[in-house]
């Protein structure tokens, strides 16, 4: 069984993306070659942008299975509407007419044990792609990709998951930002999760909601200060104060924002970075022995 | 006639400084009411310091439970489960995940002992605020909720009730970062978004995906490209994509370490620092999109 590492922070933007990168390249030279980065961040996917000599292993359409209503045999009863809790079927019985909005359908299959007159049959709408990159070296990326329009991200990291086949040594998911049902589904099966902050009162206010849902779901759990040096003291405060293991830290440079914002941050890292990528990947060993 | 706009902020990439902007924009207009649209991980009220005045519960998916004295272990539930949200007990008897239960209540009506029950997660809260900036209406949720695009919508709605009783010009949304069913729901029925973006591969990425979406609405947008000189070519790119797309650029703003000092002060950017240049660049910009929201109204 692969050792499974989340990635994730309630605030957006404080690195969760650029240290997921950093931490799948630091393993891949430190610990073992079999290790799996996993962009579950569906929504808005960018870990791919971080690598070069990109090209395309497999790709598939995930797709949700809706139901679509026979009006042929419908005697529009409406108890698949009754038992559709999330609104997704409109039944006017005087019009006959029947219809299924499948953005709001959650797939869950009810309305199919509803329905006595085999008048729902099942159709698929698409979600979003899982795609498998090859991204040098034989390194793999695994990214699911929402389809714009579509609110069904939980569903989409859960097929996400459902497609990594190949063994690993270790699983990296980097998480969507956030503290609900995306970032449970993400962190569900892993074995250690790594919160990504910033020192500033938004960074700290949201992490403290990610460790209440992480301490709720109890998951074990470290935290990696992001820009440090940048706002205040409260983070490390906070830390000391509820037990909580602080991994590393990189300090925030404006240089490295910049190379960021090229993109160039796994092929320009600083040597006091590695370093710091290091000790966690050290750490992880230990956790995963 | 009230002529009052319903604006909302959103990124697509998180961190790129919706917040901050909002807390900004909330020193230089008047009349208008504040919604925290992210309520995943809200943080306007760390700088608004919010007097609470109404709580409401909000109700939540509905979460499955098991009454064991009733459950035969007969199964039945757990194969009509497509969340995988009930499983073997190590020692016997079925249990319900309640993070994994999506709600739909297919166990509830397939039991053919009646041992499932189904209730309102109780775990989410919506808040109405007096602040120094006007009213805001705010949540938190409940950790690992389901359902924060129906709360988005709770808080709107009430917002818009407020700023129609209180005859005010604008409502002002701080959006979620991402594109999926919270940011749906922040744009549902917007009259403007204004989108802040910064120029970074990810950031550039995430915001023409979010464009897609906003697009599909037939909703107008307004781009500002916050941290401009971080990277000069990505900026560029991002100013002529914008332009490809007719959305209006309201300007650019400078990486500044202003915004990080006011947010540890709780201070809006301007009431940290008068003088500060991305306040005085923001006024200046939120006058011309006041007058250009004023003439699609004419």
């Amino acid at each position: 069984m692969a050792f499974k590492i989340a990635i994730a922070s309630g605030k957006g933007g404080t690195g969760k993306t650029t240290f997921a990168v950093n931490l799948f390249s630091s393993i891949n030279e430190n610990w073992t070659r079999k290790v799996q980065l996993v962009d579950c961040d569906v929504e808005e996917p960018n870990d791919l942008l971080f690598f070069r000599n990109v090209s395309v292993t497999s790709e598939k359409a995930s797709v949700q299975v809706i139901p679509e209503i026979d009006t042929s045999k419908c005697t529009f009863c409406k108890k698949c509407e009754e038992y559709c809790e999330f609104n997704a079927i409109v039944m006017m019985p005087t019009m006959q007419y029947a219809t299924v909005n499948k953005d709001l359908c959650h797939s869950c299959g009810a309305c199919f044990v509803a329905c006595q007159f085999d008048a729902i049959h099942e159709t698929t709408n698409a979600i979003g792609t899982i795609t498998d990159y090859n991204i040098g070296n034989d390194r793999s990326l695994m990214e699911g990709n929402l389809r714009v329009g579509s609110p069904l991200q939980t569903m989409l990291i859960k097929d996400v998951k459902r497609n990594l086949v190949v063994e690993n040594d270790v699983l990296i998911y980097d998480a969507p930002p956030g503290t609900s049902c995306p970032v449970v589904e993400t962190i569900s099966d892993a074995d250690f999760v790594i919160l990504v902050t910033e020192p500033t009162p938004f960074g700290v206010y949201d992490l403290k909601l990610t460790v209440d849902l992480l301490r709720e779901v109890d998951k074990p759990f470290g935290v990696f200060v992001n820009k440090a040096g940048l706002g205040d003291s409260e983070v490390y405060e906070y830390l000391k104060a509820e037990g909580i293991q602080l991994l590393g830290e990189i300090p925030f440079s404006k240089e490295y924002a910049s190379l960021y914002a090229k993109g160039k941050i796994v092929s320009c890292v600083p040597l006091q970075f590695a370093k710091e990528y290091r000790k966690v990947v050290a750490y992880l060993q230990k956790l995963n022995e | 006639m009230n002529n009052m706009k319903d604006i909302t902020i959103l990124s697509g990439k998180g961190g790129t400084g919706k917040t901050s902007i909002t807390a900004a924009l909330a020193s230089v207009i008047e009349n208008t009411v504040f919604v925290d649209a992210d309520v995943d991980a809200a943080d306007l009220h760390i700088i608004f310091q919010p007097e609470n005045k109404e709580t409401h519960v909000f109700d939540g998916a509905w979460v499955a439970s098991i009454d064991t004295d009733l459950c035969t272990n007969c199964g039945l539930c757990r194969e009509h489960c497509k969340f995988d949200a009930i499983n073997f007990k190590t020692g016997g008897g079925l249990e319900i995940d309640s993070f994994a239960c999506e709600g739909c209540r297919l166990c509830e009506r397939v039991c053919p002992v009646g041992a499932i029950s189904s209730e309102r997660s109780t775990n989410n809260f919506w808040y109405v605020s007096d602040t120094r900036f006007g009213p805001l209406v705010h949540a938190k949720m409940g950790p690992g909720e389901e359902n924060s695009g129906k709360l988005v919508t709770q808080i709107r709605k009430s917002a818009k009730e407020i700023a129609k009783a209180k005859n005010a010009d604008y409502i002002l949304n701080d959006g979620p970062p991402g594109i999926g069913c919270a940011a749906i729901a922040s744009i549902t029925g917007a009259d403007a978004v204004i989108l802040i973006t910064e120029p970074s591969k990810s950031g550039f990425h995430d915001v023409v995906r979010l464009v897609e979406l906003v697009q599909s609405f037939k909703i107008p947008m307004y781009a500002l490209i916050n941290k401009f000189d971080i990277n000069l070519d990505i900026c560029n790119q991002m100013e002529s994509f914008f332009a490809s797309q007719d959305i209006k650029l309201m300007g650019k703003l400078p990486f500044s370490e202003d915004v990080v000092h006011s947010m540890v002060a709780k201070k809006t950017i301007l009431e940290y620092n008068k003088e500060s240049e991305i306040g005085i660049i923001l006024s200046e910009l939120w006058k011309e999109v006041a007058s250009s929201e004023q003439k699609i109204e004419q």
